[in-house]
């Protein structure tokens, strides 16, 4: 071969979908950062400076969405991950009719938020849902839990968890596979607990299925938008707006640029949250 | 010790299906309800089964929209999730094969955009500038670029082990570049394409916030959209309502049925080592 040669690898190979990808992703992500700047109409921009993000941290309503984002993206992404992790170690124990429950358990995250929000929104109805007529029964008061204030976003978090815990549950058990079983034999060997087998040889040996359900699931969870906007709309009030039901609101109110701020601070808040626990993550993987 | 293990899964058997099985079937049996039964919400068997005649009334309230609803989802699934595979393992196949500063400036690009949200405004403005705001060809070419980094991390992973003496083996006998790709590379990575198609399928299909921003207008309603929608206009009427729902739930349902094991691997991806 000649030394000049051109690569059998050409680079217009990337072209086609560099086009897409600058001018439908990568353009207007940077351009919200003027946007964010203006008072905007899609026609005309007035740069206001930093007024649009004065207001969001000033109006209690915005940065109540900001708050719940983050209790929101913390509280789903931490019980996928524990709850996950223990499904996982449960379906791969030689259970009866294991290969069902997996199934059961993971057919959830296939199905439309919006469906699941919807079934949700009337199993959880106040007086006639199926969920209070259930605890009802066995002697329970009654709960509120889409209509109480300070439990709807809790409860949305809890369907988020019911549709999503089947993907984490599926990542572990891809990862509990990749453990060697000379492990547990050995430890058994030395006589070694389940509980101890299990803090010793399972939590650090499934390190890589963790930090993939940890990030993947605090960046969806930061970014949850379609089973809020399906169940509670943000309400009652503003109780469980989040970030990206107060962009949506703010845009469908006209304000472009207080939405597009919403973006930025959205992107700052994944970045400033997912970026140091990835290194940290990984750092302390390579560590051991 | 196989006792216990017996009793333990049927108990745990008991409890899953307590709490994931349970809503499906509470949609199921609405579904089949009449009005009157229906607007109790509670969970009862049908007086009687009217479960064809709501099947009916769904599909032809506001003059047929579902269909057309299902025809833009479909077209919008087919299109985006063709391109997704063809730009995905072009872009594959070059990180995978030609490591250089080049190439990994545009895995930091691949990976921004698994992590960044899509900033709503100014992609509909780029939209509007474009002529691709509310049409089908913009809705499409939407998808494709938010699930380019998803599509391009699974074919570079899954290309690595194509050996490469076969590329160049091609290029011997006087290949093309384009021909070693199309020709020799592309049909070796049938498997994880089965799995992108299924799995990207799936998340189009479902995708609910992308429809709503970038394709407003009741021409352009897609099958989330109209479900979304059918919530306001069916409140007195909860059995077409969750007609719908089933309606809805059936594709990923007879999708994963069928391709079980392609959407696992899709969805476990990088679970072992990203």
């Amino acid at each position: 071969m000649s030394a000049r040669q051109r690569s059998p690898y050409p680079y217009w190979f990337i072209a086609p979908a560099a086009a897409i990808y600058i001018a439908l992703f990568l353009v207007p992500t940077i351009a919200s950062f003027w946007f964010s700047l203006t008072r905007w109409d899609l026609f005309t921009t007035e740069f206001i400076g930093m007024e649009n993000f004065r207001q969001f941290l000033k109006e209690p309503q915005l940065i109540n969405g900001l708050v719940n984002t983050v209790i929101y993206a913390v509280l789903t992404s931490g019980t996928k991950t524990v709850i996950g992790l223990l499904l996982a170690v449960l379906l791969t124990s030689g259970l009866y009719a294991q290969g069902f429950l997996r199934t059961v358990i993971f057919f959830p995250v296939l199905v439309s938020t919006i469906g699941v929000g919807i079934t949700f929104f009337e199993l959880m109805h106040p007086t006639k849902g199926a969920l209070n007529l259930g605890l009802a029964a066995i002697g329970l008061p009654k709960v509120g839990w889409l209509t109480s204030p300070s439990l709807a976003l809790y409860s949305v978090a809890l369907i988020d968890l019911w549709k999503g815990v089947g993907l984490a549950t599926l990542i572990y058990i891809a990862g509990l596979a990749s453990i060697s079983p000379d492990y547990y034999e050995a430890a058994r060997i030395d006589g070694a607990t389940r509980i101890q087998q299990f803090r010793r040889i399972t939590v650090p040996l499934v390190r890589p299925a963790t930090i993939t359900v940890v990030t993947l699931s605090l960046i969806s969870g930061l970014r949850s938008f379609d089973l809020i906007w399906a169940t509670t709309k943000g309400g009652p009030g503003f109780s469980s707006d989040v970030l990206a039901s107060v962009i949506y609101k703010q845009y469908q109110a006209g304000f472009y640029g207080l939405s597009t701020a919403g973006n930025v601070i959205l992107f700052l808040l994944i970045a400033v949250l997912v970026l140091p626990l990835t290194l940290w993550m990984n750092r302390t993987e390579a560590d051991q | 010790m196989k006792q216990r293990q017996y009793i333990n899964g049927l108990m745990a058997l008991a409890v899953a299906s307590v709490i994931f099985i349970v809503p499906f079937v509470y949609i199921f049996l609405m579904a089949a309800k009449t009005k009157q039964q229906a607007s109790t919400l509670d969970f009862s068997w049908p007086q009687e089964w009217h479960f064809w005649a709501n099947l009916v009334e769904v599909v032809q309230t506001r003059n047929y929209m579902l269909l057309l609803a299902y025809f833009n989802s479909t077209v919008i699934t087919v299109g985006a999730v063709t391109l997704l595979v063809l730009f995905g393992a072009m872009v594959g196949y070059v990180l995978q094969r030609r490591p250089s500063a080049a190439s990994r400036l545009v895995f930091g690009f691949v990976i921004a955009g698994l992590m960044i949200p899509p900033a709503v405004v100014p992609t509909i403005w780029v939209l509007q500038g474009l002529g691709l705001f509310k049409t089908l060809t913009g809705m499409i070419l939407i998808q494709v670029a938010y699930g380019l980094s998803f599509s391009v991390l699974l074919f570079r992973s899954f290309i690595a082990t194509v050996p490469r003496d076969l590329d160049e083996a091609a290029l011997i006998d006087g290949a093309k570049p384009w021909q070693i790709f199309y020709r020799v590379v592309l049909p070796l990575l049938k498997p994880v394409t089965v799995t992108l198609i299924v799995v990207q399928s799936i998340a189009i299909f479902n995708d609910f916030t992308n429809p709503l921003y970038y394709l407003p207008g009741k021409e352009n309603v897609t099958v989330q959209l109209t479900l979304f929608n059918f919530q306001s206009q069916f409140q007195s009427q909860f059995n077409l309502l969750f007609m719908n729902i089933l309606l809805v739930t059936i594709p990923p349902l007879i999708v994963f049925i069928f391709f079980n094991r392609q959407i696992v691997a899709g969805m476990t991806a990088g679970a072992v080592k990203g």
